[in-house]
């Protein structure tokens, strides 16, 4: 009855909106909205970032458009087809990572890359839709919440992929992977009791996981985390360029073109993973809360349409996709500011790089998809 | 089991644990956001202030601007020191791909030894990323083009131009300027920091250390914007360093070249002094060295070479050397003579070829005994005791004058006491007095060694610069100036102090000098072999000096001596008599006698004389100036 009432007024609204050339396009106006403003500021921030190098804007400008056409394909498959594909797409995924193991190729001793016919693309970005995507396909066929059977083999299908890539060595993605799963369990109901056992066991875990585990860069970068003085010159120094290069920007930045940390090349990795520094630099905290603002709307958005989401798989799948669109932010934004690890997060749609665009994109073409599917429903 | 699955799910119920997870979700989400915005907030508001110092700090940079040092001409202008670029060649470690293979790379290219590149190890913990760290100094042109042609298999690799302290004529005027070197510790810990910012050389020795303050000049201050490769972008504020002042030398580098080619292969200097100001002519010590190697530091072995060579080429004879003058003070003694009334122009003296003390049966023997087994004639006037140089004659007058008197006389020529001249380590010779004696050897004076001092040997010692000085008053016939190296200084005559004789009668002079010239222009004269195709006329006097002690009776012979114990040869002169402008000393040690000083002392009047841009046209400079 309370779904009845709930759904009644929408009913004549949901009629007409059919008729526009949203629902044809089959789009969400107000996320698509977000997206090319994020877009947009995304490229002027690059454009300070990189110099002014219009090769490094227009590859940028590329990509951007290569992620837009791609959410507009992503956009036009029916719901209940990704969740039949999610499995191959998975399969697909996990061959690649294993085959990244062994032919992979990188630099700085991580093998990330896979190199198909001159081609190069990072399977773990396939990774990073597919584990929500087919952990929320084996969870939304079950009853929820879900039973320990179901937590247990939830956490194999996500774990597998964030082992791998964590071996390649890619720390930082191996979370996001591992995280998009969990947020896909943790949406259906995980319970309270296995989240707090886990949370225990992972404190538990901390001190193995320091000792065996991680290799010394990684734990370089969690020391120099906790005290980035304590080696200027070296694993410090980008902790410190960047937070020099957002503390100096103050409340209304150095201007535009106007950073000194970035134009000098005292800020590392300025035009990647440290770009969100160029932004506060330049425009300080006013041009960070825009942003800030932006991602909080799409991010809004994007929980919106999940929570309006016909399916228990549409749901599951927007709200993972939405919150790790959100982790991405938060980690970034963390690193670059001195309070989390350095572990390579880009920063969404902004830091320069192909794949990461594509994905989130295709990603929010998903979203985009699961808007439109309650209205063909009705 | 599908069917089994969905008639299990409650779709209403999913909806609402999705919906209770997606408050926890936002309420997370709302947390983590304002975590960021929090620290956001206190890097770009509340630490804003120490982070846009950091930047600042980061971006500007405090560069001394080392001064040019002053350059040093000769008197006609010729570069005698300048600065020249030099390039260093340092790496960006973080823009290499592999220093090793860089390093390995550049052996192959350039010439890099072992130690450069562990100096090279032990500067890099103390520079900071992105800053070119030294790996080689003093990069040769043709290394910098081989460089530079394979630059794009050598990212990170830099090369910086510096100043470097050069000394185009090398070895030609070592002595009279000296060099500068690298700083070394001792000299850092006693020098004023703010001048030598930026600096790393410092004037060592001669002309070069005497004037260091003035061709210094003063370091000024740059601060810049740099890169984090410490590329400078940006000048923020400057103030310009001053320029060291540049010096014009009295020394001529034709003179130099002169006296250089006259002394090669002996060892010997020349010091040459235009007596109408004081100013040195010609400075030049025999064997010399090539300054410029000291600049940036010499290689212990060839320091090695120099220090141990029998020739001790650092040794700078035209200042150091203290040599007995031998006969070339007999003029000043038979002038002293004059003056004092112990002898007239036309007083002689007996000259068997030897002289006794009344009361002593040693003989003082003349040096023309071993020759011609007599004395000069029978009787010998102050005419022929100075153009041939007779020992007798001054036996005799130096016994009548005594010690003491010929002291005090022969102190006004500034004997026994440094010149002054504006350069260092000058050594003030010894000019003896019984007190002297007393004071320095504990002893007193004996009769015998005032026969001596006579004739310039004993204890009585002086350096080649100051027998130029000494001639200086002789040419000059009365008065003389403190010698000077430096002849303008940025742009002013220095002006030398005038010295003085006490008066002495004009004929007095003139029987002096006419002595002098019968030495070179009379045939009996000791030089008199000079006079041959000689376009001026001098006035002179030959010296030798004994090296050993050659015992009474005993015979010296040139040929059986081994050539270190051989007699200094010495000469002074100036010319032209009546209007001189020039007067110097040469001494060529173990030269056998003063035969082998002539034809250097000839060679640079020649030089100086028989050179229409030189002296002659000086002299009518000055006299239309005067």
């Amino acid at each position: 009855m309370a779904e009845y009432l709930r759904r009644m007024p929408d009913g004549g609204e949901v009629f007409r909106r059919t008729t526009t050339v949203w629902s044809l396009l089959k789009l969400d106006p107000w996320l698509l909205g977000g997206l090319l403003v994020l877009a947009g500021f995304g490229l002027t921030v690059l454009n300070s970032a990189v110099d002014g190098s219009s090769a490094a804007i227009q590859r940028q400008s590329v990509y951007l458009m290569i992620g837009f056409f791609g959410m507009l394909v992503a956009a036009q498959i029916p719901v209940y087809r990704y969740a039949r594909l999610a499995p191959w797409m998975y399969l697909v995924g996990m061959v690649a990572l294993i085959a990244v193991l062994f032919i992979g190729v990188g630099a700085k001793g991580a093998q990330r890359w896979l190199s198909l016919s001159g081609f190069r693309f990072q399977p773990s970005e396939i990774m990073k839709l597919a584990v929500p995507l087919t952990v929320a396909w084996y969870l939304a066929k079950r009853s929820l919440p879900p039973n320990p059977k179901y937590v247990g083999a939830t956490l194999i299908l996500m774990g597998l992929p964030a082992v791998l890539i964590f071996l390649q060595p890619d720390l930082g993605t191996a979370i996001l992977v591992a995280a998009s799963g969990f947020f896909v369990l943790f949406l259906a109901g995980l319970s309270w009791r296995y989240i707090l056992t886990a949370i225990a066991a992972v404190l538990a875990l901390i001190w193995p996981l320091w000792s065996f585990v991680m290799k010394d860069y990684q734990r370089q970068r969690v020391l120099t985390l906790l005290d980035p003085e304590s080696d200027r010159l070296g694993a410090g120094w980008n902790i410190i360029q960047s937070k020099t290069a957002i503390g100096s920007g103050g409340w209304s930045g150095k201007g535009y073109m106007q950073g000194t940390q970035t134009l000098l090349d005292f800020l590392p990795e300025s035009h990647t993973d440290f770009i969100i520094a160029v932004l506060a630099e330049e425009y300080g905290l006013q041009g960070v809360l825009w942003l800030v603002l932006l991602y909080l709307f799409i991010c809004l958005r994007g929980f919106w349409i999940s929570y309006n989401a016909q399916s228990t798989y549409g749901r599951l799948v927007g709200a993972s996709i939405t919150l790790t669109f959100f982790v991405y932010v938060f980690v970034n934004m963390g690193m670059v500011a001195g309070i989390l690890p350095v572990v390579g997060v880009p920063l969404p749609l902004v830091s320069a790089g192909g794949t990461s665009i594509v994905t989130l994109l295709a990603g929010f073409g998903i979203l985009m998809a699961i808007s439109q599917d309650k209205r063909q429903v009705n | 089991m599908a069917v089994d699955r969905n008639l299990l799910k409650d779709t209403n119920r999913e909806g609402r644990v999705f919906a209770d997870r997606l408050i926890v979700t936002l309420v997370i989400f709302a947390v983590m956001l304002g975590l960021i915005v929090l620290r956001y907030f206190h890097l770009q508001i509340v630490d804003h202030a120490i982070y846009a110092t950091q930047s600042d700090q980061n971006r500007l940079q405090t560069q001394p601007l080392p001064p040019r040092r002053g350059l040093i001409r000769d008197r006609t202008g010729r570069l005698i020191a300048e600065n020249e670029p030099s390039f260093v060649l340092s790496i960006v470690v973080e823009r290499t791909e592999g220093l090793d293979d860089v390093i390995q790379r550049l052996k192959q290219i350039i010439d890099l030894s072992d130690e450069d590149v562990s100096a090279f190890q032990r500067r890099r913990p103390s520079t900071r990323p992105y800053a070119p760290v030294p790996l080689k100094f003093r990069i040769s042109e043709e290394e910098r083009a081989r460089i530079a042609v394979n630059s794009h298999e050598l990212p990170g690799v830099e090369i910086e131009a510096q100043l470097i302290r050069s000394y185009p004529l090398a070895d030609l005027f070592a002595h009279a300027v000296g060099y500068v070197g690298r700083i070394n510790e001792r000299e850092l810990e006693t020098l004023p920091e703010g001048p030598y910012e930026g600096t790393f050389h410092i004037g060592k020795t001669g002309i070069e250390k005497y004037y260091e303050t003035s061709l210094l000049g003063q370091a000024g201050v740059q601060t810049v914007e740099t890169d984090a490769r410490g590329r400078i972008m940006r000048v923020v504020d400057k103030t310009p360093p001053v320029p060291g002042k540049d010096l014009t030398l009295n020394l001529d580098a034709d003179l130099q070249l002169a006296a250089a080619q006259a002394l090669q292969g002996q060892r010997g200097a020349v010091v040459a002094i235009d007596p109408r100001d004081g100013g040195v002519l010609a400075l030049y010590s025999s064997p010399s060295f090539d300054p410029n190697s000291f600049v940036n530091g010499i290689s212990y072995k060839d320091y090695g070479e120099l220090r141990d060579s029998p020739d001790v080429p650092l040794f700078n004879r035209a200042l150091q050397g203290q040599y007995p003058p031998g006969s070339t003070v007999k003029p000043a003694i038979g002038l002293a003579g004059l003056h004092m009334g112990l002898v007239t122009p036309g007083s002689t003296v007996a000259d068997p070829g030897w002289y006794t003390i009344p009361g002593d049966d040693r003989r003082y023997r003349d040096w023309v005994l071993r020759i011609r087994g007599r004395g000069h004639a029978d009787r010998v006037d102050l005419h022929m005791a100075i153009a041939e140089s007779c020992d007798v004659y001054f036996y005799d007058l130096a016994r009548t004058m005594t010690v003491d008197r010929m002291h005090d006389f022969l102190q006004d020529f500034n004997l026994g006491a440094r010149t002054g001249v504006d350069t260092t380590n000058e050594r003030p010779g010894v000019l003896p007095s019984s007190e002297w004696k007393l004071q320095n050897r504990g002893r007193p004076w004996y009769p015998g060694e005032t026969l001596s001092v006579g004739i310039g040997q004993g204890y009585m010692l002086a350096t080649p610069l100051q027998l130029a000085l000494m001639t200086s008053f002789l040419a000059n016939r009365g008065y003389a100036y403190t010698p000077s190296l430096v002849a303008e200084f940025n742009g002013i005559a220095s002006e030398a102090e005038r010295l003085k004789l006490p008066d002495i009668e004009p004929s007095h002079w003139r029987a002096v000098i006419e002595g002098m010239e019968a030495v070179v222009h009379e045939r009996s004269g000791t030089a008199h072999a000079m006079a041959k195709g000689l376009q001026y006329r001098v006035a002179s006097k030959t010296g030798t000096a004994q090296v050993i002690g050659i015992a009474q009776d005993e015979e010296y012979d040139e040929t059986e001596i081994a050539e270190r114990h051989r007699n200094h040869g010495l000469f002074i002169a100036f010319a032209p008599i009546e209007a001189p402008t020039i007067a110097l000393a040469v001494i060529v040690e173990n030269g056998g006698g003063s035969s082998a000083a002539v034809p250097v002392a000839r060679a640079v009047l020649d030089a100086w004389l028989a050179n229409p841009g030189k002296g002659v046209m000086r002299n009518n400079v000055v006299v239309s100036n005067g």
